[in-house]
């Protein structure tokens, strides 16, 4: 069961129109190293994990990605929301209009939708929270990224909010590992 | 920003803290600091809750926000998507 709460987990604040700004945050909404996959990724793994604090922590985390998916969303809607055709024009981002108007949908920064590809679950779960340390440090990566291409002092604000809580994930999945590990050795089971 | 703005950054601010001490205790659930942050941290976020649904409705959904008054406040505006925070000081920030 999920809940929904009607407000962001951190404030969003955007200066001014800025579809350009939008094409490329929207990979964080639907590309490869973005929320989506990873709340997917977590949220689906969850079954499989063996001890108490690794299905809280995917659990949690999964649910959080949820929250910094509403984020990127509520700055890519308030980004282009007000666009003209000319401004949309200028950005490059037509090809994407002329498909979704101003609506926001899952794609990566040249427009490729988010596919189910992006994720695994193996089942393994030494496996399974690599793969997650791997997918935070790649979103962290991207949030540098962005920070470098935005020239939005309030998006910047927000986008180093998402950064670090990547930085945050990271950590928890990397204790959960160990613990993992350890319970693994307690079953006489080595990986 | 206007009463309704600074009483949810407030709420903002509560459940963050609380979210970190959340995630914390997922790996560390014997730790006793944490744990009464936690308790403190989530019993203030309760009242400031409670105190923002009397004022402007619900905050959460299916039975987890109280309704009071006469009409269903959930679908009144705005939605999170339609609140710009410019112009608003962030806590920490110079
Ligand atoms: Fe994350």
């Amino acid at each position: 069961m999920w809940i929904y709460e009607k407000k962001l987990e951190y404030p969003v604040r955007v200066s001014s129109t800025n579809p350009r700004l939008a094409k490329v945050i929207i990979t964080q909404y639907g590309g490869p190293d973005g929320e989506l996959a990873a709340s997917l990724r977590y949220l689906t793994q969850r079954y499989s994990m063996p001890t108490p604090q690794a299905k809280a922590v995917l659990t949690d985390i999964g649910t959080e990605e949820l929250a910094h998916m509403e984020i990127v969303a509520t700055l890519v809607y308030n980004l282009i929301r007000n666009a003209t055709v000319e401004q949309i024009k200028a950005a490059g981002l037509d090809p994407y209009y002329v498909d979704h108007d101003k609506s926001v949908y899952f794609v990566n920064a040249e427009g490729v939708p988010w596919t189910a590809a992006y994720i695994q679950s193996k089942g393994d779960p030494i496996a399974d929270l690599h793969e997650n340390m791997a997918a935070e440090q790649k979103a962290r990566a991207t949030y540098e990224y962005l920070i470098n291409v935005s020239d939005d002092p309030d998006v910047t604000d927000t986008l180093r909010f998402l950064r670090q809580r990547e930085v945050v994930h990271f950590q928890r999945f990397g204790e959960t590992l160990n613990l993992v590990h350890d319970w693994l050795s307690s079953k006489k089971v080595f990986y | 920003m206007n009463k309704r703005q600074s009483a949810l950054l407030r709420i903002m601010e509560l459940e963050f803290a609380a979210i970190e001490l959340n995630l914390f205790l997922d790996t560390h659930p014997e730790d006793r600091c944490a744990l009464a942050d936690f308790e403190k941290v989530s019993q203030e976020l309760m009242k400031a809750k409670t105190e923002f649904e009397a004022r402007y409705g619900p905050l959460m959904n299916f039975g987890f926000g109280r309704n009071q008054g006469d009409t269903w406040r959930w679908i009144e505006s705005p939605w999170p998507w339609e609140i710009n925070f410019k112009g608003f000081e962030l806590y920490g920030e110079e």
